[in-house]
């Protein structure tokens, strides 16, 4: 990463203003979000979105073609280009056709994206912003920070002083008196101006209208007063029907504000009257800026079904501390990371990709179904192919993908008793690190790996086989987790076995965009997973679960190595979490608990791959609550603790205010425990606690239900 | 569906009255806009733009009443501080109104004044966009447009402000003498 990339992280997480805000926020918008959508049956809703938007997509010129004749028929000029500088051209050439010597702007995205008011005003065009947000970061010189609420890093301080300086009179702080300042500044140049731009958050081919959904009313009063009305419409804005305009709109405020509606939704169809009898001359332009090139590809084209709402941006536990200028582009957040990539260039996206921790809280609201993490893994992916691994990685995957080198080097790490301090590659090893960092305590690798304990479990003999699946961090720091999970199928009559040969599940090495290394780690677990006849391969780390059910078929997919697929299928098929198989023998009578325990409070974390891949949430609490606990719930207790693999090592300085987050929530609980059913969270947390001194015991679900198992 | 339109409307900062009979509702507004301010001057003008309200009623004596405009034009509406128009339907579940605004006129007394009186019949209310959406037509409407409490912004520190480039006061006066659908 770029140093001055690190240096912009390190501002944001340290402003204090921004943080704050964005953290309230963020807070108060899952709440809010929650109850806009109350009786509302969103999966349903967000289902017929992606159809209708990924419909679209599927034949974009064609649609395009139909908007463009089906508005013309109305009498409005539309332009199609694929080129932002012929963008700014037309328009431009519009303006001097007509004399154009102002301009009032309502919001538009696809503007910002091509820079549009710079060419205006270097032409000497005057460009107002209306919208509050964009008026703000106009005068202030800046670019928006997020796309619903552009200028939402900034404080009614900072506003005030733009503002004063503007008017030449010194303003108080007072919000609502500085939006009267707006509106009294702002009304004299709607009502001069000779050209209105807006943008559009629906076009539709059907009946060439475009739809404009607005809180201020800026945008009726821009699409009204000046004569001449130029759209600009980013060609993902187009669905084919009139009627897809009705869920989009059911969404759109829903996932942007928490609203029901906004104030104002505008349909346009064709050029209307102005006040002065003659008619609107009425522009759109539809723009493509590799659009198109998108929908062509088959990992984004679902980026294409996004309606700009921003709620990826309000639910990501990076935003809320980064803000939105950390990303250097228009558009920010996970999203914005995907179409920096596409409209700047790759590369532009190389360091802001990697502030995706994956923990997935996007994919849960997004109402166009983008599958934003696995589109940021692309573009790793792709970043990979084109530069190759840095030397540091290519040494620890080269590591990583020599499993008896890897395995002895854990074992040397552990026999050297002070784990990590020396030696070049172990420091770096996925998972592993040498220094203590700041507020964070890390495991010392166990003096007997799990490999070398399990040899002295004596199991009863069953048929009923289950291939036990540990993972780096339960094998070489966690083996008591282990132990744990073998007491508890043994209890239920099931027969442990451990795969000697099984390594790394190749997370580490795909969420770093090494395909190749993940793809070899994928065929080694699957040979060696498969050759015993088990009928459960476990596992007690979620990471490494998703690895096994979903990510070894699309990984080797992704690279084509076809012939793997029907084994990984197979092996997904077997694969299961230790809570979800626990749960299922408790409910079957195979397993209970000691009667009458009274364990007091404990508290859950659910973890990102348990949550939201594996859709596993209720079933370690049902089981904690049988075995004793009274399970009281933490705030935000599915927020991301920000282990994220490899990433608190590489963002150590957004990971640590993630941790603290999780501390604080964990600590108002008043619970003397918290339970969760990932080794990394548990690595997180742990360290976390271990520094911070108070006391709080940190546990893996197994761990406390082995110690209640009855008999 | 009133009583659900109503909470919806209020609950986004709307103002809501029913009258019965247009006499009653007009018994309610002109002493409204009296009450407010209105004067012929600028900044107290009221426009009201064409309306089926109107159709029946004596505008000779209305127009007796100083400020009271029927002559809408931008200057006018930019000076004016109510707007009064008439909304063709109410939808339940948002507390939207909605109308066919290709005219000029009732985009501009809707939007550049202050307080924005909407009439409307009793008998128009439909439950959600559904309903809605199968009685507008972009073919025959040009300028559909949708209008759910007053103007606002959460732009400066996300702090909820009402009245920015829009009216500050939206009040909705159902008339049930006016008709609809459902009578």
């Amino acid at each position: 990463m770029k140093k001055e990339f690190k240096a912009s992280i390190t501002r944001a997480v340290n402003d204090a203003n921004l943080t704050g805000a964005l953290g309230k926020f963020s807070e108060a918008y899952k709440v809010n979000r929650a109850k806009a959508y109350e009786g509302i049956d969103f999966e349903a809703l967000r289902s017929r979105i992606a159809e209708i938007k990924s419909g679209a997509a599927c034949d974009l010129d064609a649609v395009a073609e139909t908007f463009k004749k089906n508005a013309e028929a109305l009498g409005a000029k539309v332009y199609r280009t694929r080129d932002p500088q012929e963008v700014k051209d037309y328009i431009l050439q519009v303006a001097k056709d007509n004399g154009v010597k102002t301009v009032v702007k309502s919001k538009s995205m696809a503007t910002e994206e091509i820079h549009l008011n710079r060419h205006l005003m270097e032409n000497g065009i005057s460009v107002a912003e209306t919208d509050l947000g964009e008026w703000i970061i106009q005068l202030a010189g800046q670019t928006p920070s997020h796309m619903v609420m552009p200028a939402i890093h900034m404080t009614k301080e900072e506003v005030s002083d733009l503002f004063s300086k503007e008017v030449d009179e010194r303003l108080s702080t007072d919000i609502p008196r500085l939006v009267k300042v707006a509106r009294n500044e702002l009304r004299p140049r709607f009502l001069a101006a000779d050209m209105g731009i807006s943008g559009a958050n629906i076009a539709v081919a059907e009946t060439g209208s475009i739809v404009l959904v607005t809180n201020e009313g800026n945008a009726r009063l821009v699409t009204t007063l000046p004569r001449i009305h130029i759209a600009l419409v980013g060609v993902e804005k187009l669905v084919e029907k009139f009627d897809a305009v009705v869920p989009i709109l059911d969404a759109l405020p829903r996932s942007a504000t928490a609203q029901l509606l906004t104030s104002y939704v505008s349909i346009i169809s064709g050029p209307t009257p102005n006040d002065d009898g003659t008619l609107k001359d009425l522009h759109i332009i539809l723009m493509d800026n590799r659009r198109t090139e998108m929908a062509r590809d088959p990992k984004f084209k679902q980026a294409l079904q996004c309606i700009r709402c921003g709620s990826c941006l309000n639910v990501c536990p990076i935003f809320r501390l980064v803000g939105g200028h950390v990303f250097g582009g228009i558009y920010t957040g996970g999203i914005g990371t995907i179409l920096t990539a596409w409209f700047d260039e790759l590369q532009k996206s190389e360091d802001i990709q990697g502030l995706c921790i994956q923990c997935g809280n996007c994919t849960q609201v997004c109402p166009g179904k983008l599958d934003i993490p696995e589109m940021i893994l692309e573009i790793r992916r792709r970043l990979v192919l084109e530069k190759g691994q840095s030397l540091v990685q290519k040494a620890i995957f080269g590591v990583v993908n020599n499993r008896k080198l890897f395995h002895g080097m854990l074992r040397a790490a552990s026999v050297a008793g002070r784990p990590f301090t020396s030696g070049k590659f172990i420091r770096h090893l996925p998972l592993f690190l040498s220094d203590l960092t700041e507020g964070r305590s890390l495991p010392a690798i166990a003096a007997e790996p799990f490999r070398d304990s399990f040899r002295k479990i004596e199991q009863p003999k069953s048929r009923e086989k289950a291939a036990f699946y540990a993972g780096c961090l339960i094998d070489f720091a966690y083996p008591e987790t282990g132990v744990a999970l073998v007491k508890l199928l043994n209890q239920a009559g099931i027969e442990v076995t451990f795969p000697e040969a099984q390594t790394c599940c190749g997370a580490p090495a795909l969420y770093n965009g090494a395909y190749d290394v993940a793809a070899q780690n994928a065929v080694e677990n699957i040979r060696v997973l498969l050759q015993e006849d088990v009928k459960y391969v476990v596992s007690a780390c979620p990471t490494c679960t998703v690895a096994l059910a979903h990510e070894f078929g699309r990984t080797l997919e992704t690279l084509g190595r076809t012939e793997w697929l029907p084994k990984a299928k197979e092996l997904a098929e077997k694969s299961v979490d230790l809570a979800t198989l626990v749960k299922q023998l408790v409910d079957e009578g195979r397993l209970s608990f000691k009667e009458g325990a009274q364990l007091g409070k404990i508290t859950y974390h659910d973890s990102c791959h348990l949550k939201r891949t594996l859709k596993v949430s209720e079933q370690p609490r049902e089981l904690l609550q049988k075995a004793g606990y009274q399970v009281t719930e933490m705030f935000e207790c599915d927020m991301c603790c920000g282990m994220g693999g490899s990433y608190s090592m590489k963002l150590p300085e957004i990971s640590a205010p993630i941790l603290q987050s999780k501390l604080r929530n964990i600590k108002e609980t008043g619970a003397p425990v918290v339970a969760m059913d990932c080794p990394g969270c548990v690595m997180q947390i742990r360290g976390g606690f271990d520094q911070d001194g108070s006391g709080v015991r940190v546990k893996h679900t197994a761990e406390l239900l082995a110690d209640q198992l009855k008999g | 569906m009133y009583e659900q339109f109503r909470a919806k409307a209020v609950g986004v900062g709307a103002e809501v009255y029913r009258f019965e009979t247009k006499r009653e509702a007009l018994d309610f507004v002109l002493p409204f806009l009296e009450k407010e301010g209105l004067a012929d001057a600028p900044g107290s003008y009221a426009v009201w733009a064409d309306s089926p309200f109107l159709d029946g009623l004596d505008l000779k004596a209305l127009q007796q009443l100083p400020g009271l405009r029927f002559d809408v034009s931008r200057q006018l509406s930019s000076q004016a501080k109510f707007g009064i128009s008439q909304m063709e339907w109410a939808v339940a579940d948002t507390g939207s109104l909605v109308q066919d605004q290709s005219a000029a006129e009732q985009r501009l007394v809707s939007s550049l004044t202050e307080i924005h009186i909407a009439l409307i019949a009793t008998g128009n209310i439909v439950a959600g966009k559904a309903p809605l959406f199968a009685r507008i037509n972009p073919k025959t409407s040009r300028y559909i447009a949708f209008i759910t409490g007053p103007s606002r912004t959460a732009d400066i520190e996300r702090v909820l402000t009402i009245g920015v480039h829009g009216p500050q006061r939206l009040i909705i006066v159902f008339v049930d003498e006016l008709g609809g659908e459902r009578l």
